[in-house]
């Protein structure tokens, strides 16, 4: 028996910080003070604190060391793992109280969360099947098999008011129920880990942690509507966690938990996955499909929704990752407990990759309900260097910005809607009083542009349209009217795209126009960006009767751009500087560099 | 896998396992001194016999856990048991006999030693 688990994280996060280096430390030095048959090193998947990596948690104790070094395992393990004394230096300075060390599960970046779909993810050995059943594993597969029919599961997960995590919120008994309405002599059950939104990382950190919590509910999918297909659809850029599924797939076909009359029934189910290239409408629910058969990647018009024709012309459900980590809990705990957490019409957690300008970034598990105020001031521990929250952004490139004054809104899909922007896959990026609006209505467009497939005129267009709009209010090139133009061709976009990548590819500008509409106006009218971000719009100068002549600013001038004049400014002994504009790069590099901030940005 | 049972097996035999990951408010701590002190008197095969019998017993609900220096280095091996609500009960001079004791009578049976307990 292990006295002690010593887990280390193998997520994408802490592998690329090093933690194989210290698994292979840990090991070395366990030998080394013949700790073998007591400590247990465990590689778990993502804590979803990556920033921190590389992270490690020593049990029973729970005592989190975070940005771990190799040269500090020796340590780790002769004073902590022999001796029982925690190397205090090295551990998380969050879980550092007064009164000694606190457990992670105390700190104000876990106590608001709660993990259901997270909840293996950080705790077992991804790639031991034994580890997961360990934790319940499989046992909601094996209650479905023996003891429900398919509608009593469907009418469970109806039940429990889940809803799609993917994006659209669509609930997933209802998709369940519509495909198994439809009779067909084949039908397949599809996982999106498509992963598209630049912010977003939960689906990954799922499939790396937790694999065998997809396997188990694909097939507990499969067997509510009636299909013994199953496919995965995962981007080829996530080479951990499509290495992890293929063990949990190996490991679930040798327990008979895959393959052929699983549990001694007469229901067999298998899954096979599908590499991704990596295009963000790969995500969309027909384009998927399309690209599962082979085909190019692109959207088709729906209906038929897939639930009635989908892959290989059979009816398919297509679930989201996140959607399926909820399914084996709601099995095991029932439809009424699921629906005790959350909103109204908005059930369970949601993940969010929270970033940006926050002092915790990483993956957050919250029950639906939690305000936005919550999510940054106590989960993600405020914003840094003192600065003020203006807004953050929900739902990536499709959705929109949260402004400060309505920072309690609890989150949940109608609220967001509600305010004009969306759920999303998850990300939330915070913002503090130094970002422009504009350029971050910018920086989605451009992502957009980029990923339109180009297979219909609004879109492909429409959006290379509305971004060169966007880049001339950036740079004071645009009128009042351009503003007014470009709205309504936001609007001309959502309705006439084929698919929901063109349809919502305009709301990061709509949202920012609703909330921050002065803003634009300031570039457009004032030629100033309020921020100070939006270069063309800047402009530094030297206030002369500040200036002392030291000339330590023409020193630091990559462009050469700062000279001296002739003037000498009263009480001063030196002829003060100046900058020519014209030479100007607007590098910034010179502000720094003036002890009399006599250099300004405007 | 057949069938339920054989999931139920693995599910018993790796819970012990896992169970120790994450915060058991229910747990009842066993915590060995394990400071160069209580080395040198013997602490190793102390906890190594507690780490043992708790997994033999299967007693889930037990985490066995080393400690720095408790402070009274002429009483080590010492070994300190806390069940939920009750007060801390300390045991001094351990062997690994001792501790096949403890487990039987105290963490098991709920009564506590006291001829293996500090007198003050
Ligand atoms: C352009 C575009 C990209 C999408 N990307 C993803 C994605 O990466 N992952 C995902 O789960 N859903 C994505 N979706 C949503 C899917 O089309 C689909 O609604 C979802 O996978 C359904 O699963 P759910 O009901 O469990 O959310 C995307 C949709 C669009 C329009
Ligand atoms: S809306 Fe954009 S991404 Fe979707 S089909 Fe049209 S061009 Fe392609
Ligand atoms: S902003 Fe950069 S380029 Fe412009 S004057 Fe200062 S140092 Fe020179
Ligand atoms: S660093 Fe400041 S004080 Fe010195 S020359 Fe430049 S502007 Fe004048
Ligand atoms: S990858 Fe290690 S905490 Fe996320």
């Amino acid at each position: 028996m292990y006295r002690s688990h010593v887990l280390v994280c193998g997520g994408t996060g802490c592998t690329s910080s090093g933690s194989q280096a210290i698994i292979n430390a840990l090991e070395t030095e366990i030998k080394k003070n013949g700790l073998e048959t007591e400590v247990q090193v465990v590689k778990t998947g993502c804590f979803g604190l990556c920033a921190l990596g590389p992270i490690m948690i020593v049990y029973p104790e729970g005592t989190f060391y975070s940005m771990v070094k190799e040269e500090d395992i020796a340590e780790i393990v002769s004073e902590h793992l022999l001796k029982g004394r925690i190397v205090s230096r090295l551990v998380y300075d969050e879980t550092v109280a007064d009164t000694g060390i606190k457990s992670l599960n105390d700190t104000a970046f876990y106590k608001k969360q709660m993990r259901v779909a997270l909840r293996n993810c950080g705790v077992i050995n991804p790639e031991c099947i034994d580890e997961y059943i360990g934790c319940d594993g499989y046992e909601a597969l094996g209650k479905v098999l023996t003891t429900m029919t398919p509608d009593q599961v469907i009418d469970t997960i109806l039940d429990s008011g889940l809803r799609g995590r993917g994006g659209g919120g669509f609930p997933t008994g209802l998709k369940w129920k519509l495909a198994k309405g439809n009779d067909a002599d084949q039908k397949y059950v599809c996982c999106n880990a498509d992963e598209g939104d630049p912010g977003a990382f939960m689906d990954r950190s799922i499939l790396e942690g937790d694999p065998h919590v997809v396997l188990e509910a694909m097939t507990i999918a499969g067997y509510a509507i009636g299909a013994t297909q199953g496919y995965i659809y995962i981007r080829a850029e996530y080479p951990i966690a499509v290495d992890r599924l293929n063990v949990a797939i190996k490991q679930a076909r040798e327990y008979g938990l895959l393959g052929k009359n699983i549990f001694g029934t007469d229901f067999s189910f298998d899954i096979e996955l599908r590499l991704g290239a990596g295009a963000f409408v790969c995500g969309e629910e027909t384009a998927l499909m399309t690209s599962i058969e082979g085909h190019r990647g692109e959207p088709r018009p729906r209906p038929p929704f897939p639930a009635v024709k989908g892959l290989f012309g059979k009816p398919t459900i297509l679930n989201n990752v996140e959607t399926y980590a909820n399914i084996p809990r709601i099995i095991l705990l029932g439809a009424d407990w699921f629906k005790s957490i959350g909103t109204e019409k908005s059930k369970g957690t949601k993940v969010f990759a929270l970033g940006g300008k926050i002092k915790n970034t990483g993956l957050v598990e919250i029950p639906m309900g939690t305000t936005l105020r919550e999510v940054v001031e106590e989960i993600g521990g405020g914003i840094p260097n003192g600065k003020k929250f203006k807004a953050a952004q929900t739902g990536g490139p499709s959705g929109g910005c949260i402004p400060a004054h309505l920072i309690d809104t609890p989150i949940d899909y109608d609220n967001l809607i509600a305010i004009g922007s969306m759920m999303g896959s998850g990300g939330l990026i915070v913002m503090d009083e130094d970002t422009c609006m504009v350029d971050i209505a910018k920086f989605f467009l451009e992502f957009t542009v980029d990923e339109s497939c180009g297979k219909c005129t609004p879109c492909r267009i429409g959006t290379k349209r509305l971004l060169e709009m966007l880049d001339n209010i950036t740079k004071g090139k645009a009128t009042l009217e351009d503003i007014d133009k470009m709205e309504e061709l936001c609007y001309y976009i959502k309705d006439n795209s084929l698919c929901g990548l063109g349809q919502t590819a305009p709301n990061p500008v709509l949202s920012t126009l609703k909330f921050f509409r002065d803003e634009y106006v300031a570039h457009v009218v004032d030629k100033k960006c309020p921020a100070g971000v939006c270069k063309d719009l800047l402009s530094y100068s030297i206030i002369k009767d500040k200036c002392f002549g030291c000339g330590m600013c023409a020193k630091a001038c990559p462009a050469g751009a700062i000279t001296k004049t002739d003037y000498v400014a009263p009480g001063k002994k030196l002829p003060a500087y100046e900058i020519d504009t014209a030479k100007c790069v607007k590098c910034g590099a010179c502000v720094g560099t003036c002890k009399f901030k006599a250099i300004v940005k405007e | 896998m057949k069938s339920l049972e054989e999931l139920k097996a693995i599910r018993e035999r790796m819970q012990g396992q896992v169970g120790m990951r994450g915060e058991e408010e229910n747990s009842i701590r066993v915590v060995v001194g394990m400071a160069t002190c209580g080395i040198a008197a013997g602490a190793r095969p102390v906890l190594t016999a507690f780490s043992d019998l708790v997994q033999e017993k299967n007693l889930t609900n037990v985490t066995v856990t080393q400690t720095g220096c408790i402070g009274m280095c002429m009483y080590e091996p010492i070994v300190e048991i806390t069940m939920p609500g009750k007060e801390k009960v300390t045991y001094v001079k351990m062997t690994a006999e001792k501790a096949a004791e403890v487990v039987e009578s105290h963490i098991i049976g709920g009564n506590v030693l006291t001829k293996y307990t500090i007198k003050d």
